[in-house]
């Protein structure tokens, strides 16, 4: 049976091959269209190398073609007949945190890139550790270049070794191994001839066969109200209409639920997509839902089961990473979006922030936040909101901060209570 | 127990595409749909039909009408706002070119593309839209691959691949300041084959001329034209009948054409599962330099 989507990113630090890989992924699976093969023979042969360079297939904004790396997330796709993919393809560069940040907040599994010469560097602990806070629950760490250290078991076994020891204090459930080269195709889609002593999947493979369903939380019923449907026509005078995408648990017409903030109950009347009705829906469905009696519900409230509610919190726990280039200024107000609900909120305190190479604490008198810093705040709203941890729920526990007079998005936060 | 809730990648593309559009209604006070009459655009005005049902989708459908647009798209555009109810608001670079205010290419390769940009940005500044829904997605081309689904444009309606707003999990900003707007782009995940597959799944109706059907060509530089008033030939090109449809809908100067037999939805995919050529491939517009989308990009074209 088909296995749906998987949305997986790729991380490395520069040269470590993350664009051959992806090249190599891309045309092994034969998703290279012929006009685009051509384009990169000819811009392989302008550079002056022989044969096809994968890695400029995935080469993209005239900036980064004249510097030569990546500075934005790319998404790139391809299919087989097991499973549609979708790659965020995070650049590798250390300063572009907030780029990693915001291509692992929407990826089921995070590919880690790690060159077999070098072992694990800096970055490797910091793309992991970036994995596992935005609660990536499957990493593969891809030993690349195997055939530059003679497609050798030793090199390969103490890499996993040193990668084991670092990610148990890590917050990761599933890490796998997978010695490749990108370069040559092995262990990418096509089994390697020269590593026998490795009897797991490829890196295809694995991604295929990996289960990331049960990641999603079919325990705890959220329904953010998105918009309010009210079609003011004759045949549909009463009709008022909650959409939005569930965002947790199975809600089954009849289900009593009860809107927050305001407690009033209710039961669920019908559950539609289009003009299809349904039984019930569930994550990551869009759809609208009506309730028996007519309750004043509105956008950003949320409908949940009376018996299993969020934590109602007025300050958040979180940790944050900072997006902007002006640094977080003290004192400074915020528009917080958690949902389709805005408050005012502020920074109350940084705890410490976090060297993302080290994993170390960092604790100051006055701490200023740059860009592409992570730290542990404590975030104070002007109501409270209806969160759950971000490890339960990466949807109710995630927030973004606005600065109200740029309108930017300054920065990205979880909760974990 | 997980089984019976999985969805299809198209029933999860479809999730997140009507979250997408219901967003902007949420978000803007003047919502609007750039619709080309192309099969993106199509599958777009259909999700925002269920996005919305039973009430009518609350915003305006906006034309950009070259002039040079097949009869055919002009039909089934009218069609189709009348039978969802909304809006239409049409942009004429016809207009534009009658005023002077734009002038023309001239010669062979002559296109009014490049011209469209002009009249969109008037229309979005005529109406004042703070946010204009299109039916692109990332994998069309390589300047795509980082679109954002809210695209920020400055008051210029230029983009700024460099600095572009960070968009985390769903949680959409479109928070601007005055005079500025969003490009939407709720097929961002889309590739081709999922919109055929879709159109199929969902028997959405499109324009004939995405099936095989027999008209007067030109080739040109290995691609296939549609012969019409508005194409000059050179004076070795001659016109042929062939058995033709076309992978998208731009203008009639511009739109390559593939030969094919295809007369159904299903036989268009097949033949869209094994294409060895993108489907932007097939425009004149996108030939003319590697980097030529990007710089039309940010220039504020769609
Ligand atoms: N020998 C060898 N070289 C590789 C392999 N993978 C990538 N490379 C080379 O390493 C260099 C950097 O690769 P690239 O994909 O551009 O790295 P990125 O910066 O991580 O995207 C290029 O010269 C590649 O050809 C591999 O498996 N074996």
């Amino acid at each position: 049976m088909a296995q749906g989507l998987l949305r997986f990113i790729t991380a490395g630090s520069v040269d470590d091959g993350k664009s051959t890989l992806i090249g190599r992924l891309l045309y092994d699976s034969k998703t290279i269209f012929e006009d685009q093969l051509e384009s990169v023979e000819r811009a392989s042969k302008q550079k002056g190398g022989d044969g096809v360079d994968l890695s400029l297939l995935t080469d993209g904004l005239r900036a980064e073609r004249e510097q030569g790396i990546t500075i934005d997330v790319a998404y790139r796709y391809f299919t087989t007949p097991k499973r549609k993919f979708i790659i965020a393809d995070a650049p590798g560069h250390i300063q572009y945190t907030r780029n990693m940040v915001t291509g692992a907040s929407t990826v089921n599994l995070a590919v880690i890139l790690v060159d077999a010469r070098e072992g694990l560097v800096e970055q490797t602990h910091c793309h992991s550790f970036i994995a596992s806070l935005l609660g990536i629950k499957h990493i593969v760490v891809c030993v690349n270049k195997m055939d530059l250290v003679d497609w050798d078991e030793a090199c390969y076994e103490q890499i996993t070794e040193d990668f084991r020891n670092f990610s148990s204090r890590l917050d990761i459930a599933d890490v796998r191994f997978i010695p490749i080269s990108a370069l040559d195709g092995d262990n990418v889609v096509l089994r390697s001839t020269r590593m026998d002593w490795y009897d797991g999947p490829t890196l295809l493979n694995h991604l295929e066969q990996v289960h990331v369903a049960a990641d999603r939380n079919m325990q705890d019923c959220r329904f953010p109200v998105q918009y309010v449907i009210r079609p003011q026509t004759d045949t549909d005078r009463d009709f008022r209409g909650y959409a939005g995408r569930v965002a947790g648990g199975v809600f089954k017409v009849g289900d009593e639920v009860v809107a927050l903030p305001s407690g009033t109950r209710s039961r669920v009347a019908s559950l539609a997509i289009g003009e299809r009705t349904i039984d019930m829906a569930f994550p990551p469905q869009s759809v609208v839902m009506t309730l028996e009696d007519d309750v004043d519900v509105s956008r950003g409230d949320m409908l949940v089961r009376p018996n299993n509610q969020p934590e109602e919190v007025q300050e958040i726990d979180a940790r944050i990473c900072w997006l902007d280039e002006q640094a977080m200024r003290p004192g400074m107000r915020f528009t917080l979006r958690h949902m389709a609900h805005e408050v005012t909120a502020k920074v109350s305190e940084v705890v410490y922030r976090i060297d993302i190479n080290t994993l170390h604490r960092i604790e100051e008198e006055a701490p200023v936040l740059e860009m592409n810093d992570v730290a542990r705040v404590k975030v104070r709203c002007a109501s409270p909101l209806f969160m759950d941890d971000y490890r339960r729920n990466r949807t109710t526990g995630s927030f973004i901060l606005i600065d109200p007079s740029t309108r930017r998005t300054v920065a990205a936060g979880v909760q974990y209570s | 127990m997980s089984g019976e809730y999985n969805l299809s990648h198209l029933d999860e593309l479809e999730a997140e595409s009507m979250y997408v559009l219901r967003e902007v209604a949420a978000q803007f006070d003047r919502p609007s749909l750039l619709f080309s009459g192309g099969k993106d655009s199509i599958v777009v005005a259909h999700l925002a039909r269920k996005a919305f049902f039973p009430a009518r989708i609350p915003l305006p459908f906006v034309h950009i009408d070259t002039g040079h647009n097949f009869p055919e798209t002009i039909a089934f555009r009218d069609d189709l706002v009348e039978k969802l109810g909304v809006q239409l608001i049409v942009g004429s670079v016809q207009t534009l070119i009658d005023r002077g205010e734009v002038s023309e290419e001239k010669g062979f390769n002559a296109s009014r593309n490049s011209i469209q940009t002009p009249a969109l940005v008037g229309a979005i500044e005529e109406h004042g839209f703070d946010a204009c829904i299109g039916g692109a997605r990332r994998d069309e081309e390589k300047a795509r691959a980082k679109e954002r689904f809210f695209s920020h444009r400055d008051e210029f309606s230029s983009w700024d691949p460099k600095n572009q707003r960070p968009e985390l999990w769903q949680l959409f900003n479109g928070k601007h300041q005055p005079g500025e707007h969003f490009r939407v782009f709720p097929l961002n995940n889309w590739t081709e084959l999922d919109v055929w597959n879709y159109i199929l799944r969902e028997q959405i109706e499109i324009p004939s001329l995405y099936f095989s059907h027999k008209r007067k060509c030109v080739r040109r530089a290995g691609q296939i034209l549609a012969f019409s008033e508005h194409l000059n030939l050179r004076p070795e090109e001659k016109s042929e009948m062939l058995c033709v449809r076309f992978r998208t809908l731009g203008d009639l100067t511009i739109t390559g054409a593939v030969e094919s037999n295809a007369e159904t939805i299903e036989q268009v995919v097949d033949e869209v599962a094994v294409a060895r050529n993108t489907e932007r491939g097939g425009r004149m517009d996108d030939r003319r330099g590697e980097t030529a989308m990007e710089d039309r990009k940010k220039e504020g074209y769609f």
